[in-house]
Order: structure tokens, then C-alpha cells, then sequence
């Protein structure tokens, strides 16, 4: 007797499951209501990503291609993994007469980068910034070597540091 | 002829890579099983093929480097890990948190076991042979992932938890988006008992398979969900409250059968404990600070520490032997994945290869978190 109670439980449990799977089916089959899908590849003009996503570090620069990087090596000491590397020249103050530093080249290393943050935090002039580009995918290890600061920018004048 | 059918014919043992490059293993996992036809007689798990040196690479790191590091451990328990190492130094530094910190942790990890849990439920049922569940699991789990994105900036390695607090404070829309959530959850839980557990197939593929004794479990020194299916009390949120666990009320998910579906039961029970965690403390977040100012560079007193704390897994300590200076001396993390592995063997002799696959599901192992 127990070979047929146990089929028609067994059947009786499978419909149980059918029925919400099918409930699902036909219904967004007709309306489409509850797909939460996204068409990735389609969406991606007017795809945003939430403020704080952590997408990449940049560089910040205002309308006259101006940064706020004094070459401090702040960033570079404290990063974990070695993905950001600052190079820099001396130059000689024509008002004070001092030795500052002016930034050559910002080197980020994003193959390298666990985007932990540390570098953005200890920035004591607010110069790096989250990116929220995560577009990174590449065929060659090497494109993923960025130069952080463009061509022909400046330090913001009036700096301090 | 009569000797190809009679008791002449004699079977012989062999053995069976399982992995490293297979998808029921959870990762690159390999298992060297020995076998008599399909009756699994051994089986050998072989592990470093993802080996990263992680303990050693805290020897080299400072404090507030290491924590990044934790991320990658038990990737799916990711906030918890961190949890465990901004506890361990606030501790020996004396730094007293504010409640909203504590609330704050308490419900990020919550909300972490739950999306573990969720992706546990659909990959469960995959690997059972039920495609649907995944899709399904995953609908609650991007849920959880956009409360994370939105106010963590990640949707896995999250890195919110620094020393001496969170790194930023909670999104506007936090507490719109969990109550969202905790709605849908509450509607969408049933429907995964009718969907798998009260399934007869899946049922007879779970039921008394994987016996593990409750002698044999505290022996082997399992622990979490899979500890808890063999009836052993051992949730550290209980026993070592930490956080703000010791303000809400909630009960130890504990089952006593010991098999493969006694471990499946208190993964739904803890699903539905956190929702009611959440409950509790959402409507009532403290004011205050949510990052104390710490020192650059943080040094811990020479001494032993160790901190312990329940992640989605089971009891995941962190130990640190610290001589004074920036970096510790020794790092060693205590993962819960490893223990429970160990005892694959003895859950596993005299079944079959499917139920392995089974039984590694019901155990939960992260493979990251093993190798370190």
C-alpha cells in the first residue's frame, strides 16, 4: 500500500514545486513584471553605477586641467600591493627660494590594484578619487598601466600640503 | 560462460581524480577517491592548488593593511572576516566603540550570512540537478548586493570595516532598501521550502546520507551550520557575544539527525534568525560616530590576541603573536571550512560519488578560505 501512497505523494510534491515555477512562467511571460534581468551589453549608455562604487582610482582634474597631487608619496608608501607609483622632479621655488617637488608621472598599476581604498584615504590633499568606470577588460596585461595625471596638467596653484 | 555472471568475477579497487578543475567542488579542490564500481571506499582531499600565502603576507603588512587582505579568505563571508580583525585590534588597543558602529556591523553581517546563505540555497539545489533554484536565489541575493554596492562601494569585497569603525556612514536609502528586502524575504522564503525541501527527490537525496554522530563531530572539531546539523552547540554569537549580538534576541539554529538534511534544515533557520535580527535593529540605529580617529600607524603591545567570530561557515578565529611592532609577528587565521572538510571522509565512506557532491554542498566549503 505503500508503493502507491508514496507515488502519489511523490507526484503531489513535484506539482508543489511546478506550480510556482509555472505561476512564474506564464506570468511574466504575459507581463514581464517581475524580470529583473538586465541587458547588460544593451544598457551600457545609460548604465549608472552607485556614487561609492569602487571602480578605479583616478586622478582628480578641474576644467583647466589642473590636479591637486604635490607628489608626497604618500599614496605610494601606504598602498598594500605596490599599484601606484610617483614619479617626481625637483624644482626650485622662485618666491621662497626652496626645494619643492613637482609630480612627472602618476603610475597606477590597476592589474595589480584590490581597489582597498588605503591610497584615497591617507591623500592629504584630496587629489586621488574613485572612478566608477569598471570597463577594465583587456586582451594585453600592459594597457591596464594607466598614467593618472594627463598631459600638459598642472598643480592647482596655491597648494598646501 | 557461467563464470561471467557467477561469484568467479571479481571487482577490483580503483581510483578517481575528482578536480581540481570541477564544478561540484566549489572551486579547485581535488579529491582522490578510491573506488569499488561507484561505492566510494576513501576518499583523500588534496588541497593548496590556490594557495596565496595570505598569512605570510600579513607579516608584512600594517594593521590597517591587513584588512583588505581578509576579503579574499572566505570571500562570500567577506564583511564578517574583516569584522574579526578591526574587533581583534580594537581589543588590544582599548578603542571602545560607538553603538551605532556595533549596530551597524551587526546588521552588514547579517545581511552578508543571508546573501551566503542564498547563494548556498541555489547552488545547493544545482548541484542536486535543479537549475531553477539558482536563478531564484539569485533574484534575494542582488537585492543584498545592491544594499552592499550602494553603501559599501563593493558587491563582494566590501572592505567597509576599518579599524575603529565603518568607512563610511549608511547610504540614505539604507534603511528603505533592507526593509525592502526583509518584505521580499519574508514572502520569498516559503517558497523555497515548496520549491526543494519538501521535494521527495531532493529529500531522498539528502536524508540519511552524510551521517555524521555528534561524538564524532566535536572530535573532528566541526563547527558552524555543519556542527549545528549533528545537534553540537557552537555559535560564537551565542557563546562569545560580540558586536550588538548581545542586544538581540535570537535562537541557535539546532538539529539533531546529523545527515545532509539536518545541515540543509539549519541553513533555512538561520536565513529566517537573521531576517528577525535584522528586524530588531533596523528601525532603531543609535546616533553617533561611525569611524573613531585612530592613530597612522597602528601598534599593537607585545602579547597574544585572538578573536573569535561566527561567520556564515562556522567559528572563524584570527591570532596574532604581536612583538611590538607595525606588522605582526605571526598571523594565523583559524578557518572554518578546513575543520569541516576534514570530515568529509568519514561522511562519505560506503555512499556513492553523487552523494559526495552532495554532501560537499551541505558542508559549504569556500575553497579560498581552506587554502588561505
Amino acid at each position: 500500500m505503500s508503493y502507491f501512497s508514496d507515488i502519489i505523494q511523490g507526484t503531489k510534491s513535484l506539482l508543489t514545486g511546478m506550480r510556482i515555477t509555472g505561476n512564474y512562467f506564464f506570468k511574466n511571460f504575459l507581463t514581464r513584471k517581475d524580470v529583473i534581468t538586465q541587458q547588460y551589453p544593451d544598457n551600457k549608455d545609460t548604465l549608472k553605477m552607485f556614487d561609492r562604487f569602487r571602480g578605479e582610482v583616478t586622478l582628480a582634474h578641474n576644467e583647466n586641467n589642473e590636479h591637486r597631487c604635490d607628489a608626497c608619496t604618500t599614496c605610494e608608501k601606504t598602498c598594500p600591493n605596490g599599484s601606484l607609483e610617483v614619479i617626481w622632479d625637483k624644482y626650485k621655488d622662485p618666491e621662497t627660494g626652496r626645494n619643492k617637488r613637482v609630480l612627472v608621472k602618476h603610475i597606477y598599476h590597476l592589474e595589480m590594484c584590490t581597489m582597498c581604498g588605503l591610497c584615497i584615504e591617507v591623500c592629504p590633499t584630496n587629489a586621488l578619487e574613485w572612478g566608477q568606470d569598471f570597463h577594465h577588460a583587456s586582451y594585453d596585461r600592459g594597457q591596464l598601466t594607466k598614467v593618472l595625471n594627463k598631459p600638459g596638467s598642472k598643480v592647482v596653484a596655491g597648494l598646501k600640503g | 560462460m557461467e563464470d561471467f555472471l557467477g561469484e568467479n568475477i571479481k571487482t577490483q579497487e580503483y581510483f578517481l581524480n575528482m578536480g581540481p578543475q570541477h564544478p561540484a567542488t566549489h572551486g579547485v579542490l581535488r579529491l582522490l577517491l578510491k573506488l569499488d564500481g561507484e561505492i566510494v571506499h576513501n576518499v583523500d582531499m588534496d588541497l593548496g592548488y590556490i594557495h596565496r600565502s595570505i598569512e605570510k603576507m600579513c607579516e608584512r603588512d600594517t594593521y590597517k593593511q591587513i584588512v583588505h587582505l581578509t576579503d579574499r579568505l572566505d570571500y562570500l563571508s567577506a564583511h564578517i572576516n574583516n569584522e574579526a580583525v578591526c574587533l581583534l585590534v580594537e581589543d588590544a588597543l582599548n578603542i571602545e566603540v560607538s553603538d551605532r558602529i556595533k549596530v551597524i556591523r551587526t546588521i552588514m553581517s547579517e545581511l552578508t550570512r543571508l546573501s551566503s546563505h542564498a547563494l548556498w540555497w541555489g547552488v545547493m539545489g544545482m548541484d542536486i540537478g535543479a537549475l531553477t533554484t539558482f536563478m531564484y536565489a539569485f533574484r534575494e541575493r542582488e537585492l543584498i548586493n545592491d544594499i552592499f554596492e550602494e553603501t559599501c562601494g563593493a558587491r563582494l569585497t566590501m572592505n567597509y570595516n576599518v579599524i575603529g569603525g565603518v568607512r563610511y556612514d549608511l547610504h540614505e536609502n539604507f534603511v528603505k532598501r533592507v526593509k525592502a528586502l526583509l518584505a521580499q524575504l519574508k514572502q520569498k522564503l516559503p517558497e523555497y521550502d515548496k520549491l526543494l525541501t519538501g521535494n521527495v527527490i531532493f529529500r531522498k537525496r539528502l536524508e540519511g546520507i552524510g551521517y555524521i554522530s555528534k561524538e564524532d563531530a566535536i572530535a573532528y572539531g566541526l563547527n558552524g551550520p555543519t556542527a549545528r546539523g549533528s545537534g553540537v552547540s557552537c555559535d560564537i554569537r551565542k557563546i562569545h557575544p560580540y558586536s550588538a549580538y548581545d542586544r538581540v534576541d535570537f535562537e541557535e539554529s539546532i538539529f539533531t539527525e546529523g545527515d545532509s538534511y539536518a545541515r540543509y534544515k539549519v541553513r533555512i533557520k538561520e536565513m529566517w534568525q537573521s531576517v528577525h535580527i535584522i528586524e530588531q535593529l533596523i528601525d532603531k540605529i543609535p546616533e553617533g560616530e561611525f569611524r573613531h580617529k585612530t592613530k597612522a600607524l597602528i601598534k599593537l603591545p607585545p602579547g597574544d590576541y585572538l578573536q573569535r567570530v561566527e561567520t556564515a561557515r562556522g567559528d572563524f578565529g584570527v591570532y596574532v603573536h604581536s612583538d611590538g611592532k607595525k606588522s605582526p609577528y605571526r598571523m594565523k587565521f583559524r578557518s572554518p571550512g578546513f575543520a569541516n572538510l576534514a570530515a568529509l571522509n568519514k561522511m562519505a565512506k560506503g555512499l556513492k560519488i553523487a552523494d559526495i557532491v552532495a554532501i560537499l554542498s551541505t558542508i559549504d566549503i569556500v575553497v579560498p578560505d581552506i587554502d588561505r
